[in-house]
C-alpha cells in the first residue's frame, strides 16, 4: 500500500508533465510546451480530419467489396476523391430547422457530439516516442516529441469520462429534432449506451489491474515488461468484452439500433442537413477511430512490434488499428442487427455477467500469484465498484 | 499564475451561470443540460486542485451516468413545460433566504480563505482520493456506502413495485 502510495509520489516528482500539473504550475518555459502542444493539436487535428473522411471512402469501398457491388468508383482516382465531393455536396446543402424544434439543443447537439469525440483523443498515444530511421529521436528546443497530445495520469478513465458525455449529443439530437423518429432513436441511443459502458468499464480493469496505472503510455510499458505475445494472449477475454461493448457504444451495425434505418427512417439525425448532419457523422467515425486506437493501445500493445527482430514503430500501431476498423467494417457487412430485446438481454445478462466472472478471476489470480502492486489495483477496483453501484 | 486565475474565473463563472440556468429554465432538458454543465465546470476547478481523478469521476458518475438517467426519464415521461413561478410568499421568503446564504457563504470564503496554508492545493484536494483509495481503512467505508446505496435502490424498487392482485 505505501508502496504504491510512494510509487505515485515518485512519478509526480520525474518531472513528467501532465497537462492537469501543467495548468496548475507556473512554468516558467510555459511558451515553449503551449507551442509544442499547439503544433501536435495542429498536426493530429488535421490528421484526424483526412482520416475520417479516408475512412467514409475506405468502409464503402470494402462494403462494396463484400456485397459484390463496386462502390463509389466514379470521382477521381478508384473513387478516391469521392469523400471530397461529398464534403462539397453537404457544404452547400441547405440548413434546414425543423417546426417545434428546441433551436438551443438542436444547434448544440453536433457541437456536443464533434467536441468530446475529439477531447478523447487528445490523451491517445499515437505511437510512443518520434523516432525517424537514421535520425533518431526528433526533438523541438530540446524536448523530446511524443505522438500524444496529452499523457494523463487518468488517461484512461478520461477517456472514459469523455465518451459518455458523447452521448448526449444523440440524446439530445434525438430530443430537439421534434420527430417521434429522431426521439426514438435517442431514447434507444441513451439505454442502449448506459447498458454497455458497464461491461466496457468492467473489460478494462484487468489490464489497468496488470499495468497498475490509468496512464496509457504505462500500460504500453507494462505490455513491453511482460512480452506483447502472452499480454495479447493473456488479455483476450477482455479484449472480445471490450471489442463488442465498444461497437454498441459507437452504435455500429449489430448494435446500429439508435438509427436503424428499417424503422426510424435515419434516428436520431433523421431531421439533420448540411454541415450538422456531417458533424455528426464525422462524430461517429471519430468515435470509431477512439476505440481502436484505444484497443491497440491497451490489448494489442500499441506500437510494440509483434515480430521479433522488428523493429517498434509508431506504423505498428497504425497496423493494428487500421486492422480493428477493418473488424467493424467486416462486422457491419457479415452480422445482422439485433432486435431491441435481445440487445438489451445480451448487455444486461449475458455480457456483464461474463465481464464480471473475469473481472473477478483476474483478480483472484493476482492475489493468489502475488503482484508487485497491490494499491493501484484496489483503485481500479474500487473505480469499477463505484461504475457498478452507479 | 495568471493561466490559473484566468481558468478558475471562467470555471467558476460557466458554473454559476449554468447554475442559474438549471432553476431558471423552463424546459426540463434545458435545464438537464445546463446541470450537465455545470458538473463539467465543477470537473474543471477539481483538475486545477491537482486531484484529476476526482475529476473525472465527477464527469463518469454525474455527468456522465446520473445525467442520463435523468434525460432518459424526461425524454420518456416527455414532461411539458413548467408553469412560472406563482411568485407569492413562498417565493419572496425562498428569495430572503437565498441572499442571507449567499451573503453567509460568501463571508465565510472570505475569512476562510485568509486562513488556508499556502500551499492548499497538496493538502486539500490532492490527496483526497490517494486517501480515500489508497488505505484500506477508508476503503471498506466506501465499499460499505456503496452497499448502502445498493440497498436503498433495492428499497426504492420494492416501494414503487405494484402490489400483485390476488
Amino acid at each position: 500500500m505505501d508502496a504504491g502510495r510512494r510509487d505515485l509520489r515518485r512519478r509526480e516528482g520525474e518531472g513528467v508533465v501532465t497537462s492537469m500539473e501543467f495548468l496548475s504550475s507556473a512554468n516558467k518555459e510555459l511558451g515553449i510546451d503551449a507551442l509544442i502542444s499547439l503544433i501536435k493539436i495542429a498536426v493530429i487535428f488535421n490528421a484526424l480530419l483526412g482520416l475520417f473522411s479516408l475512412m467514409t471512402y475506405i468502409e464503402r469501398r470494402v462494403l462494396a467489396f463484400m456485397q459484390f457491388r463496386r462502390g463509389p468508383n466514379r470521382v477521381g482516382w478508384f473513387g478516391i476523391l469521392q469523400p471530397a465531393a461529398d464534403g462539397i455536396k453537404l457544404f452547400f446543402k441547405e440548413e434546414f430547422m425543423p417546426e417545434g424544434a428546441n433551436k438551443l439543443l438542436f444547434f448544440a447537439a453536433p457541437i456536443v457530439s464533434i467536441i468530446t469525440a475529439y477531447v478523447s483523443l487528445a490523451v491517445v498515444p499515437y505511437g510512443g516516442p518520434l523516432r525517424i530511421p537514421f535520425y533518431g529521436q526528433v526533438t523541438i528546443l530540446g524536448r523530446p516529441i511524443d505522438i500524444q497530445m496529452a499523457n494523463l495520469d487518468v488517461g484512461v478513465l478520461f477517456i472514459f469520462a469523455i465518451t459518455a458525455l458523447g452521448v448526449y449529443g444523440i440524446v439530445f439530437a434525438g430530443y430537439s429534432s421534434n420527430n417521434k423518429y429522431a426521439l426514438i432513436g435517442g431514447l434507444r441511443s441513451s439505454a442502449q449506451m448506459f447498458s454497455y459502458e458497464l461491461a466496457l468499464g468492467m473489460s478494462w480493469v484487468s489490464v489497468i489491474m496488470a499495468a497498475g496505472s490509468f496512464r496509457l503510455t504505462d500500460i504500453v510499458a507494462t505490455t513491453e515488461k511482460w512480452g506483447i505475445w502472452p499480454w495479447m494472449i493473456l488479455q483476450s477475454p477482455a479484449f472480445i468484452i471490450y471489442m463488442i461493448a465498444a461497437c454498441a457504444e459507437v452504435n455500429r451495425t449489430p448494435f446500429d439500433l439508435p438509427e436503424s434505418e428499417t424503422e426510424l427512417v435515419a434516428g436520431f439525425h433523421t431531421e439533420y442537413s448540411s454541415m450538422k448532419f456531417a458533424l455528426l457523422q464525422m462524430a461517429e467515425y471519430i468515435n470509431m477511430i477512439t476505440v481502436c486506437a484505444l484497443a491497440s493501445n491497451m490489448f494489442l500493445g500499441g506500437w510494440l512490434s509483434p515480430i521479433p527482430f522488428v523493429p517498434n514503430s509508431p506504423l505498428w500501431f497504425f497496423l493494428k488499428m487500421f486492422f480493428l476498423l477493418f473488424v467493424f467494417i467486416w462486422l457491419r457487412a457479415t452480422v445482422p442487427r439485433f432486435r431491441y430485446d435481445q440487445l438489451m438481454d445480451f448487455g444486461w445478462k449475458r455480457l456483464i455477467p461474463i465481464a464480471a466472472v473475469w473481472v473477478v478471476l483476474y483478480a483472484g489470480a493476482t492475489a493468489f500469484f502475488g503482484e508487485k502492486r497491490p494499491a493501484p489495483a484496489t483503485i481500479a477496483a474500487s473505480a469499477v465498484a463505484g461504475e457498478v453501484a452507479r | 499564475m495568471i493561466l490559473e486565475v484566468i481558468l478558475f474565473y471562467g470555471a467558476a463563472l460557466v458554473a454559476l451561470i449554468s447554475g442559474i440556468f438549471v432553476v431558471s429554465q423552463k424546459n426540463p432538458i434545458n435545464s438537464a443540460f445546463s446541470l450537465i454543465i455545470t458538473m463539467c465546470a465543477l470537473a474543471v476547478m477539481f483538475a486545477m486542485l491537482g486531484s484529476s481523478f476526482i475529476a473525472v469521476l465527477q464527469i463518469v458518475v454525474y455527468a456522465g451516468a446520473i445525467m442520463v438517467l435523468f434525460l432518459f426519464v424526461i425524454m420518456l415521461l416527455n414532461a411539458k413545460h413548467e408553469e412560472g413561478m406563482t411568485g407569492g410568499g413562498i417565493g419572496r421568503a425562498a428569495l430572503i433566504l437565498g441572499a442571507i446564504l449567499a451573503i453567509e457563504s460568501m463571508v465565510v470564503v472570505w475569512k476562510g480563505s485568509a486562513a488556508l496554508p499556502q500551499n492548499h492545493k497538496e493538502t486539500v484536494s490532492a490527496d483526497v482520493a490517494r486517501g480515500l483509495f489508497a488505505s484500506p481503512r477508508f476503503l471498506y467505508a466506501f465499499e460499505a456506502t456503496s452497499i448502502l446505496i445498493l440497498a436503498a435502490m433495492v428499497g426504492a424498487v420494492v416501494v414503487a413495485r405494484k402490489e400483485k392482485k390476488k
